[in-house]
């Protein structure tokens, strides 16, 4: 159990459907830190998340101490080195630059071109799928011989991948298109299914049916045509 | 110890470059041998890239030798094809042959494995190392790609509209330096450390920018702690060793943005 000072406050503004989001509530949890979750309307700014992230204003914002902490990678970092049990990094130097390295590329990379498959058709979708997956590709190999990419337990990789597993996976069946089929990509699915073996990870990833309603409703909105 | 350096770095691609001036509190280069950890260092990257600066600075500030292995601007060699199959993009650390990437993740990696050598690199307080991430990632993906802009800009419109957003960046850093150096010479306090390095890397290919565009892109009106910050940095001994000069540099700049005559 993390020690708490009678001080201690930890605030995390969000959103339940967001990636980046629920991996904050994932590592807050692994560490068993009490938090209070301020539900955030992302189409609705409130004046509390433009006064704490002033420079972006987006959620996830931690608020540690009256002190605010926005950007998922760093707000994870900060976490590890704020509540020093259960590490979510590796201890050596070496593994710990190369899960920055595999996180860093989820995030600008892999995101960025599974975004681009959501909305196009015919050969510009093919692109854009066959883009995604090249990226995909050097996270498979990653996994061969590991239950996460943490190694026997989940660290900071999988925390940051929940977003292939639960948002990009996830939205696969309203794309129409298997961006992550399972012959291509068996150690990712193998993956996928440890992760839901985890109960922290099932605590922190919004469910399923909601989720989907969810993503199908934001589709219907931007008129994107959802299978 | 002397300073090397290799005079023809453009032909040659291997040169030895050891390149950090001793204080008096530095241990002698014998001493060094039993607190580093084992291993060659090298580093794969270009004299003109500011990313490649910045493991370049941690290297100096944790007086570490290293082999800087250069690379032919327009090719990319064997060796940084195998080390960064992904993005096979410079600076590439090599640590006994175990190739680290991405410029600021090598800082990171360098001040965790020589801890014992020199300033630490990365704040002590994990408020402060966050705001320094935090920064540390908004120049690298909003005001160095301002930066860039302004420099591929074409006409006063979107020259104008670029200079707006480099200014916006700029008021940002300025008081995100008066909250994270609390009244010292350096983001990072009294001595440089991975905020400084983050910016200070960009310090020349702002000076050819403003050269270029006979506009001062860091204003002492604007931004006076930035730019007094600047002038520190650049004369750092761990910094200038390696900061490219202002007119090779722009040689540089005009040679890789020419534009083909019509």
């Amino acid at each position: 159990m993390a020690e708490r000072s009678e001080t201690e406050e930890v605030k995390l503004l969000g959103m339940w459907a967001s990636p980046f989001s629920r991996r904050i509530e994932i590592a807050l949890t692994l560490k068993g830190v009490a938090y209070e979750f301020s539900e955030q309307d992302i189409t609705n700014k409130s004046s509390l998340l433009l006064q704490l992230n002033p420079v972006y204003k987006m959620i996830p914002v931690l608020v540690h101490n009256g002190k605010p902490i926005s950007e998922s990678l760093v707000i994870l970092e900060y976490i590890d080195d704020t509540w020093r049990n259960n590490p979510i990094l590796p201890q050596d130097p070496c593994e710990r630059a190369t899960a920055r390295f595999w996180a860093k590329l989820i995030d600008q990379q892999i995101c960025v071109a599974a975004m681009k498959v959501v909305g196009k058709v015919g050969e510009e979708r093919d692109a854009a799928v066959e883009a995604a997956r090249d990226l995909l590709m050097f996270l498979e190999k990653e996994l061969v011989g590991k239950d996460f990419f943490g190694g026997r337990s989940l660290g900071f990789v999988d925390i940051v991948a929940t977003l292939v597993a639960f948002w990009l996976m996830r939205t696969e069946d309203l794309l129409g298109v298997k961006v992550v089929p399972v012959e291509l990509f068996p150690e990712i699915h193998r993956w996928v299914k440890n992760l839901l073996g985890n109960d922290v990870i099932k605590k922190c990833t919004p469910p399923e049916d909601e989720h989907l309603a969810y993503i199908r409703a934001r589709m219907d909105k931007l008129n994107i045509k959802s299978a | 110890m002397p300073h090397r350096s290799n005079v023809n770095a453009s032909t040659c691609q291997n040169i030895t470059f050891f390149s950090h001036t001793f204080t008096l509190t530095h241990p002698s280069v014998l001493d060094l041998k039993e607190i580093m950890p084992s291993g060659e260092v090298k580093l794969i990257g270009a004299w003109a890239s500011p990313f490649v600066m910045r493991p370049r600075v941690a290297l100096n500030l944790k007086s570490v030798p290293y082999e800087f292995l250069q690379e032919t601007f327009g090719s990319k060699s064997e060796l940084l094809l195998k080390s960064n199959p992904v993005h096979k993009k410079i600076p590439v650390l090599l640590h006994a042959d175990k190739p680290v990437c991405e410029s600021n993740i090598i800082v990171e990696y360098i001040d965790e494995t020589w801890s014992s050598s020199g300033p630490s690199i990365l704040p002590s307080h994990p408020y402060d190392r966050a705001m320094a991430r935090f920064w540390a990632a908004y120049i690298d993906e909003k005001w160095f790609v301002a930066l860039r802009n302004f420099l591929k800009a074409e006409g006063e419109e979107e020259k104008k509209a670029v200079v707006a957003q480099m200014e916006e960046g700029n008021a940002l850093l300025e008081k995100a330096f008066i909250d994270c150096s609390k009244g010292k010479p350096f983001f990072n306090g009294d001595n440089i450390g991975y905020l400084d390095i983050s910016l200070g890397s960009f310090l020349a290919w702002l000076r050819v920018t403003e050269l270029a565009a006979s506009h001062k892109l860091l204003d002492e009106a604007k931004t006076p702690s930035l730019c007094k910050w600047a002038e520190l940095f650049c004369n750092d001994p761990a910094v200038k060793p390696v900061m490219p000069e202002t007119a090779k540099l722009a040689e540089f700049a005009k040679k890789i943005f020419a534009k083909p005559q019509a």
